[in-house]
């Protein structure tokens, strides 16, 4: 594993693997092309790793795919591609498909989606294997067993009859990294590989990708919008925005003396684990009324008529003052969501006590839901799905208070809802806009209005910018603390990122399994963990510094 | 896989069980003496007491409702479906007499939509440009046309104008089998025109879907011919809905021999059945009808079974 | 989504879209259309050919006009249609929306029991049993067949629904206290419309070739009202010497089907962007 560390920083006089001229990728059909990238240039060293960054809507993963050309059918490339000098432009399709998955590999963000459901790993290795050497099945199948183990794949024997869905996302990235590797590629593209995935995973997924980098001597182009990724694993970096390359420089440099103002912002713009909490936080008041207060909750989840309910929280306490913010975090399937679809009162408390402002809502009464109803509110994930298609945004923000009759006058609703719209930093004359008239950012706005409507004491925000690019983030959590401060909520906020957490919140609570593992005062938690598990998760949390990252890696990899 | 089997074979025996008591309660839900309604002639006019009398006793209507599902079911679990007004034959011999023949038209009739469906719309779907378009124009027509006209157009060509095959009749394989294969050929083409354009549609927008799936991008990316990956990651995977699909259709063949046998004549079951709902015999039509029904829930459990072989997915 | 349709509307679909607009028409103006009486007979000109005359598409045995029997046809046809597809298309979506939304019992009694019960029968047999217990007539037919199509509507619905019920919007709709006949009707239901309103055109469709083919077996509308269908079988009996009294009104029925049906296609690509493929 030290040999990691003697890659070459700088592609100096190597003649690099793959070198990009002026590549351009348009869109269209006859004579109407609309280019959506304008003369990408870059170059991957032997051995490198080269990140490729952006937010969405950069060009980042059709510039890559533009180099297999994998691209949809009414996509053209245009300029220079040199593989080992080779030039793969106007290389016909025969010659592309020996190097595909040969000496160039790829592996995908969704590997659920990216593997055909109908076929076992075995078989897809199998395939990959024999696409590009004559052997027989068994001998094949042989291979495809070391590749499995070759990525510690946990009980390579049996997983690889299994099928894709049988397997963890974690697992089913590693069926396909195995795939990638089975014709050793010179080169690995690995398109946003670990989004998908929770960071304790992410972690291991990253550090495979560097063993087998180590093992073999490939090189590799990783596409992230991951600042904290591209710290991890970066050699080098191209910085894109709107199809353009707009820096390219070695990791260290970047992060220590970004040039471009767009690359600053970028770094500015995403939260650092450490970097402190909130100098503007409430000092909870844990005399006072809780807004939220859960005893010995456990929560199922209802079954159906074909699958059996289970149980998704067990033994909750937890407690949220007036004007304070908790953070929830926890990896997928941890109960974070389930825990703030409780206190929204969508699903019913199995055992325990819940008191909201004081009442106890446990027994889940039709009054007890009109009061959860008056006093507690929410932001949804997701601000492509959280607001109606077929309401204006006037209409969904004023929803709520048409249905628990605050507002009948359709007048009145729409004043409010200008009010409301204001209030987030959106033209109140948007009310008649319709949700797919606005951008990610805007519409997550829009979700913060409409839960803003009630005046709640308490607002649930659930993973409320993990759909959003950084920048973006940056800007909907200042409004959000903003607000915060303004009216004075509590706040249960539920994330993935500790980073997004500890920027705003006072107390921190950890789940895994639907328990709570650790809580207590954000920093405390998060400088001076009690519980393996959040140190685990603190670990596996990448930071945004090639320096720190590589001494953090170290330490995980020792452990 | 085999758990799912079995699961699905009960869920379709419980399905029979329901569609057996819907054709039971039929005759009592409708409003109105049974009796009565079966033996009126539309016209208003009355039939005469000892007439109902002799349905009720046929029937069993006049002994306790319970007793009649009873007697209902267990009747039709062991093949004795009563007997005909008309000519008081068992239904189940009749049944037994005509249903192959039927069996026969619908198997032919899908093996040829199948086998003409499936890679035209594959082909279609791949090929695009004007063959995809002609193939759209083509496969609406094939929908929209009815089998007593169609039907009646291959007569007036095949068989009026052109004399090249018989316009329908029967002759028993035994008998006369170049005669018997010969009559079957424009019956089987009427009926299978309609479902092989409906899977032609099915299967090219299945495969148009396929097309845009992750893992084609991902089998490009391991180097596969195009051939491999149309065929092992495109058309593979298209064949899930196209199962169900023609699964519907057989059901809906079934239903369309209704007209195809009274065009040509062709003494199948459904000509019997028709006979019978014109003379409105019910035992012989509720006999059928609990055939046909019993038959279409068989083949959707083969169906099922099959997709389940086709997708490990739906196998748990 | 107004220029969606109007993309989606290929030359054909405006043809098919005018041809349904004027079987429309000759719905509601039926007397005015029709040049002659469709019952009256005129047995010194029966059989006569297409053309220029008198009747424009011939007369039939009796000497009855065909055009003015197709255009009375035309009426019964879709009445009968429409109505079907009305009855089916609120029970169904009722059914796929209670299913879809509440599950456990409910979906068990819709979507089970109903719905699958319905849909192991293939659709004219069913009909065929309402017709022996009832006798043919309008009523019967518009029944059997709105409760047989049911279930295509009802397994739509259901599909969306269950899609649907989880994206957030929904959710939220709970969160913030609508009660559940706006969740199900105000939220869920305007979301779910274009497939079903595309269905609808295909119902129509499939309504007609049903009705048709009743009539032709003689169980659909009771004689002497004209149909299509029993048109095409009387014509059946002429068709080495006359073949223009079956293929007249079996060209009706054809062109009919085939004109909702492409209405539905183009409503598909029009309404239901998921559809991209379907052209």
């Amino acid at each position: 594993m030290s040999d990691l560390t003697k890659k070459p920083t700088t592609p100096g006089p190597v003649t690099p693997l793959l070198e990009m001229t002026d590549v351009s990728v348009e869109f269209g059909g006859g004579k109407s092309w609309k280019p959506v990238t304008h003369q990408i240039s870059f170059s991957v060293a032997p051995g490198e790793t080269l990140a490729l960054v952006g937010e969405s809507g950069s060009g980042k993963s059709v510039t890559a795919m533009a180099i297999l050309n994998l691209l949809p059918p009414n996509a053209r490339r245009t300029g220079s591609i040199r593989l080992d000098g080779e030039e793969l432009v106007d290389a016909g399709e025969k010659r592309l498909r020996q190097i595909r998955g040969c000496d160039v590999a790829v592996i995908f963000q969704e590997p659920m989606t990216a593997l055909n459901p109908v076929y076992t790993i075995g078989a897809h290795l199998v395939e990959a294997i024999r696409s590009h050497r004559d052997v027989s099945k068994d001998e094949a199948r042989a291979t495809a067993l070391d590749l499995l183990r070759g990525v510690h794949m946990p009980e390579p024997e049996v997983k690889i009859d299994h099928y894709p869905h049988q397997l963890s996302g974690g697992q089913r990235q590693r069926a396909m990294i195995a795939m990638a590797m089975s014709s050793e590629p010179r080169l690995l593209i690995a398109d946003e590989p670990t989004t998908a995935l929770d960071v304790t995973v992410q972690a291991e997924i990253l550090d495979l990708v560097r063993e087998l980098q180590g093992r073999t001597g490939m090189s590799v182009l990783v596409i992230t919008h991951d600042m904290g990724v591209v710290a991890d694993v970066a050699d080098r970096v191209v910085v894109m925005r709107e199809g353009r390359v707009v820096e390219t420089a070695p990791s260290a440099e970047l992060f220590a003396r970004p040039t471009h103002e767009y690359t600053r912002a970028l770094l500015d713009a995403v939260p650092r684990l450490g970097s402190g909490a909130p100098a503007t936080a409430v000092v909870p008041d844990r005399a006072a009324t809780a807004a939220l207060d859960l005893q010995g909750v456990a929560i199922d989840y209802p079954g159906s008529w074909r699958k059996p309910g289970f149980r998704a929280g067990e033994d909750l306490d937890l407690l949220v003052a007036p004007g304070e913010i908790v953070g929830l975090v926890g990896e997928s399937g941890s109960g974070k969501s389930t825990i703030g679809r409780l206190a929204m009162g969508l699903l019913p408390v199995a055992e325990g006590t819940m008191t909201v402002d004081g009442v106890d809502v446990s027994a889940g009464s039709r009054s007890d839901l009109a009061l959860i109803r008056s006093r507690v509110s929410m932001v949804f994930q997701d601000p492509a799905s959280s607001l109606d298609p077929r309401r204006t945004i006037g209409q969904s923000i004023t929803d709520p208070l048409r249905w628990t009759g605050e507002i009948g006058d359709r007048r009145e609703a729409r004043k409010q809802a200008g009010a409301l719209l204001e209030q987030v930093r959106l033209p109140a004359d948007w009310a008649d806009r319709f949700p797919h008239e606005l951008s990610g950012g805007q519409r997550q706005r829009v979700g913060i209005a409409r839960a803003m409507a009630t005046s709640p004491r308490l607002l649930v925000a659930d993973e409320p910018t993990s759909a959003l690019d950084v920048s973006v983030q940056a800007s909907v959590l200042d409004l959000f603390s903003e607000l915060q401060r303004e009216h004075g909520f509590s706040c249960l906020f539920i994330s993935h990122d500790l980073s997004v957490v500890e920027s705003l919140a006072t107390t921190i609570v950890v789940l895994q399994k639907g328990r709570v593992v650790e809580q207590g005062p954000t920093q405390r938690v998060l400088t001076a963990p009690t519980e393996d598990y959040t140190r685990r998760l603190i670990a596996a949390a990448p930071v945004p510094d090639p320096a720190l990252q590589a001494e953090r890696r170290r330490e995980r990899l020792a452990s | 896989m085999f758990s799912y089997v079995l699961r699905r074979i009960g869920v379709g025996l419980g399905l029979v069980l329901l569609v057996l008591t819907l054709i039971f309660l039929a005759l009592h839900l409708v409003p109105g003496d049974p009796a009565m309604l079966l033996l009126s002639q539309g016209d208003g006019a009355s039939a005469t007491p000892e007439a109902v009398a002799r349905v009720r006793t046929q029937l069993g209507l006049d002994q306790p409702l319970l007793t009649q599902y009873w007697h209902f079911l267990s009747g039709a679990l062991t093949g004795d479906l009563g007997e005909s007004f008309r000519n008081r034959q068992p239904v189940s011999e009749a049944i037994g007499e005509r249903l192959p023949r039927t069996l026969e038209l619908v198997g032919l009739a899908t093996l040829v939509a199948v086998v003409v469906g499936v890679p035209w719309g594959a082909l279609a779907a791949r090929a695009g440009g004007w063959f995809d378009s002609v193939t759209s124009v083509l496969t609406s027509i094939g929908i929209a046309l009815p089998v007593f006209v169609f039907g009646s157009i291959l007569i007036l060509v095949f068989s009026l104008k052109l004399g090249a095959l018989p316009a329908g009749g029967f002759a028993e394989w035994g008998e006369d089998p170049n005669r018997h294969a010969q009559i079957l050929v424009l019956p089987a083409i009427a009926l299978a025109v309609g479902f092989a354009s409906t899977i032609a549609r099915m299967t090219r927008s299945a495969v148009l879907e396929m097309l845009h799936q992750d893992w084609v991008r991902t089998a490009r990316s391991m180097g596969l011919s195009r051939r491999a990956v149309f065929r092992r990651y495109v058309l593979r995977n298209s064949l899930n809905p196209v199962v169900t699909t023609v699964g519907i259709g057989v059901g809906t063949l079934l239903g369309s021999t209704v007209l195809v046998e009274r065009v040509f004549n062709y003494p199948g079951l459904s000509s019997l059945l028709v006979e019978a709902v014109t003379a409105r015999d019910y035992p012989v039509v509720q006999g059928i009808v609990i055939t046909i029904a019993v038959l279409f829930v068989s083949i959707n459990i083969i169906v099922d079974v099959l997709y389940g072989v086709l997708d490990p997915r739906v196998r748990r | 989504m107004r220029r969606r349709l109007r993309q989606a509307l290929t030359p054909l679909r405006l043809v098919a879209l005018v041809y349904v607009g004027l079987l429309l028409v000759t719905l509601l103006f039926a007397p005015l259309v029709a040049p002659h009486d469709p019952l009256t007979q005129d047995v010194a000109n029966r059989l006569q050919g297409p053309g220029l005359g008198t009747h424009l598409l011939g007369t039939d045995e009796l000497g009855r006009d065909i055009l003015s029997r197709v255009v009375y046809g035309a009426r019964v046809e879709l009445l009968i249609a429409l109505g079907a597809t009305v009855v089916s298309m609120v029970l169904g979506t009722l059914l796929g929306l209670l299913g879809g939304y509440f599950g456990g019992v409910v979906e068990v009694v819709t979507m089970r029991v109903v719905v699958d019960v319905l849909l192991a029968f293939p659709p004219i047999i069913l009909v065929l049993l309402a017709v022996t217990l009832r006798g043919p007539g309008a009523g019967t037919l518009i029944v059997a067949m709105g409760v047989l199509f049911a279930p295509t509507f009802a397994r739509i619905a259901y599909g969306q629904v269950i899609s649907v019920k989880r994206l957030e919007y929904v959710e939220a709709a709970t969160a913030f206290g609508a009660p559940t006949r706006t969740r199900l009707f105000g939220v869920i239901l305007p979301n779910i419309s274009a497939p079903l309103i595309v269905q609808v055109s295909l119902t129509i469709a499939t309504a007609i070739l049903l009705e048709s083919g009743l009539s032709y077996l003689g169980l659909g509308v009771v004689p002497p009202t004209p149909s299509w269908g029993s048109m095409v079988a009387q014509g059946q009996r002429y068709l080495s010497t006359d073949p223009h009294v079956l293929l007249v009104p079996g060209a009706f029925v054809v062109l009919t089907i085939l004109a909702f049906g492409l209405l539905g296609d183009a409503l598909r690509s029009g309404l239901d962007p998921k559809s991209r493929n379907d052209r």
